[in-house]
This record gives structure tokens, sequence and C-alpha cells, in this order.
């Protein structure tokens, strides 16, 4: 029987290691799988490299896991937000490093690392500091960047419903990033907070097909809060 | 010196979006575009966090910051509208899928180039978003933002000081004085604020205008 339910956060988490490559899902706060998160706190694991849009929102979640000092690298588009003070703190520190990829780049080279793709060529970021010393090629006349995937050791990611296959739905825009970082990574965990009877979600309406995800946790609905808004200029 | 105001300027551009449009509205002044589209005219609005068919603010009360547009603010969905992940998202644009879309920037060049990511000022934390992949991915990238810096230099370039976004991707420039168009035989312009010379906004202005 296949059985992807687990009984707890902290049985969800036990065993990612010191040094993982943790993908989080999430855009500012909406998809952003704080329960999971403040778990991955708890349970100890340190030397961390983080894949998020962001770096953090106010001083829960992954804001949280960074002040922790537990992050060694953050791989995101848009760290800086009107409330994200301790990846400011930590960067202006020179204790935490950062790679900042154009997010349509991020997403797809996530969705890449899913896709068995060895790497791409887009024309995002041609001609600008953050393509800086990567292979282009002309193509059909246009430039392209030759962009490479990421993989990860673990992904958490927020869902709605799920079942024991590891079939996912997901809620409005918290969507966003949850279907790719669910193909990326070796371990993917899903929260829901809704576990259903297999069968019971609509099969056309399965966003994440249970093979990507390998554990299903359930946490408690709470409303999320707002968040990651654009810092004043 | 007449200048146009935000409104104006956003009611300026919205004339110029066709019906029927997929369009992507930046952060900042481009938002204002929305509430400017002449009535009758139906356009779907894309956001890079994964949604077409964005509607307006909900009301007070109504907030669900599960359904928020790129600036992380909440929004709602129009009868028809939908969801979709990050990576579809992206290949929205980049696939050329969106016809048209409105950023806000610090320089454009003369060629179109557009800086406006970073300042690269020491000390600033660089955070890019979606813009190198809405600027570089949209059918047609519209710019819409003053004519100069607030101590009166030129943001229109001969070349951009600051880091680029993109480049030769911007097609047309809606500021405070003057819609311009980028061709390949220079910069054109469009239109001008009223009561302003040609004279005066090529003073304000780092590349020669052709009529």
């Amino acid at each position: 029987m296949i059985d992807k339910i687990v009984p707890s956060l902290e049985a969800a988490l036990a065993d990612v290691p010191d040094g993982a490559t943790v993908m989080i899902g999430g855009f500012g706060t909406a998809g952003l799988p704080n329960e999971l998160v403040e778990a991955l706190i708890a349970q100890g694991a340190t030397d961390l490299t983080i894949v998020n849009n962001n770096a953090g929102n106010g001083d829960t979640g992954l804001a949280a896991l960074l002040a922790a000092g537990r992050v060694r690298k953050v791989i995101c588009s848009f760290p800086r937000q009107a409330d994200s003070h301790h990846f400011d703190r930590l960067y202006r520190a020179g204790k935490i490093e950062l790679e900042l990829v154009p997010q349509g780049n991020l997403a797809e080279r996530i969705r890449a690392a899913g896709a068995g793709i060895g790497g791409f060529f887009t024309p995002t970021g041609y001609g600008t500091e953050l393509a800086r010393g990567k292979e282009t090629r002309r193509i059909d006349g246009r430039m392209y960047v030759l962009e490479s995937p990421i993989h990860a050791d673990v992904a958490l990611i927020k869902a709605e419903r799920g079942d024991r296959w590891g079939n996912l739905t997901y809620r409005m825009t918290a969507r966003n990033f949850g279907p790719v970082m669910a193909m990326a990574a070796r371990c993917t965990v899903a929260s829901v907070h809704e576990v259903v009877e297999l069968g019971a979600l609509d099969p056309e309406a399965v966003i994440t097909p249970g093979l990507f995800v390998q554990r299903v946790v359930k946490i408690a609905r709470a409303s999320t809060a707002g968040g990651g808004f654009k810092a004043a200029a | 010196m007449n200048k146009w105001s935000r409104d104006q300027m956003a009611q300026r551009v919205a004339r110029d979006i066709e019906d029927g449009a997929v369009v992507n509205l930046g952060i900042g002044l481009p938002t204002l575009v929305a509430n400017h589209l002449p009535p009758g005219r139906e356009v779907m609005m894309h956001s890079e966090n994964g949604v077409i068919g964005m509607g307006p603010a909900p009301k007070p009360g109504e907030e669900d910051y599960d359904l928020i547009n790129a600036g992380k603010q909440p929004v709602t969905l129009l009868p028809g509208g939908c969801y979709f992940h990050h990576a579809d998202s992206f290949a929205m644009m980049r696939g050329g899928h969106i016809d048209v879309c409105v950023l806000g920037a610090f320089q454009v060049s003369g060629r179109g180039d557009l800086a406006n990511w970073h300042t690269g000022a020491p000390g600033a934390i660089p955070a890019v978003g979606g813009a190198m992949d809405l600027a570089i991915g949209a059918r047609q990238t519209w710019v819409m933002m003053e004519h100069t810096t607030r101590s009166g230099e030129p943001k229109i370039v001969a070349e951009c000081s600051y880091p680029l976004t993109g480049m030769a991707c911007v097609s047309r420039i809606y500021t405070d004085l003057a819609v311009l168009d980028i061709t390949p035989a220079g910069v054109r312009v469009v239109e001008r604020v009223e009561g302003l010379a040609l004279d005066d906004l090529q003073a304000v202005t780092g590349v020669p205008l052709t009529r």
C-alpha cells in the first residue's frame, strides 16, 4: 500500500541533513509553507542553501530560519522588500551568500531540474550583469544565455488538498512555485489543509500528480497574512 | 512648464491598449493604467505570480492574501480568470504571449535599452524579480516614467548609466511631457504636452528627437 501521509511536521522533516539544498515555495507570503519552515527550524539542520522567490518576510517562517543563522546561501529573485530586515542585516554583514536570478529563469531552472533538462538557452538577462560570464548563443538572430537546472534535496511546499498517493491541488496564487519545486527535489514535502480519500480529488483538477510528492502532512488552516511588499524607494 | 499628471499619463497609455489585449502592468505608476481603460474595452490582466483575468482590489474586509498581484497586494479574479504555476506564467512572457507590458524605469536609452531594476549604489541590495523576463518577453514593452529625474536630469539617455534590465526592448515611452517611439531611425515624438515647444522637450532629453 502506498501511503505518503505522515503524522506530524517533525516526522516529515526528520532526515533533512546539514548542508542540504532546500526549496521553499511561495511568492511573498502566498504559498509559503510557514509551518514546515518552523518545523525545519526546530529540526536543527544547518548550513542550508535555500531556494525561494524572496528572502523572508517579517520575523517568522523563512525570515526566522535566516535569523537563526542556519542558512549559508539564498538563491532568489527578489530579496529586498519592506519587511526583509533579517536578510538585509545578514547580507550587509557578509554572513549570507546571495545568488540573484531573474524570476522566470528561477522558475525555469527549477522546472528544468524536474524535467531532466541539462540546461537551456533563454533570452532573459542577456547583456545584463546577471548573465555575466555565462555562455551565450545567437539562435535565429536573437541572443540567448545558457542557464543550468537547480536541483534540491528537499522541497517544502504549501498545497490545499492532498491524498495518500501525494496528488495535490492548490489555492489561488498560492500555487506559484509549488508544482515546479515538487518536480525538482528528491524529497518533496507538501503541507495540505485537507487530506482526502483516493478518488476524491477530481482527476481533471489535480495540479501536481502524486509521483512528484514523497510526504504529505496535514496542518490547520490559517488565513495567509500579508507581507513582502516592495520596499519604499 | 505644462505637465501631464500621473492620472493623465495613465489615461494616455490606456488609450493605446487595444480591445482584447493581454496586458501586464508593472508595480507603481503603471498600475494606474488599469483605472483608466475606456469603457467597453476588454483586456486580460496578467500578473507574474500566476494569474490572468485579474480584477480590481477587493472591498475592505474581503482581502485574501492567497490572491495577490506582483506587488503582493490583494486583488480579485474576474469571471474567466484562472491560476497557473510560475514556470507557465513566465513562459507566457518569454514565449511572446503577452501583448503589452508597461514598466517604470530609471533610464531608457535611445536604442530602447531599459534600466529599471537596480541603481548599483554601494550597499544597495539588488532585487530583480520579473523585470528582466517582462522587459524582453512581452510583444511590446512600454515605459511610463517622469521625463527627468527630480534634479532635472534626462532619463532618456544615449547610454544607460544604471545596470541594464534588457537590451533594445522598449518600443514606446510615455512621460509627463511627451509620448515617444523608439525607431531604428531614432526617437520620434508622437505627442507633446500642450504648449511645449520641440526645442524645450529636446533640452530635457538626452538623445536627438525627430518628428
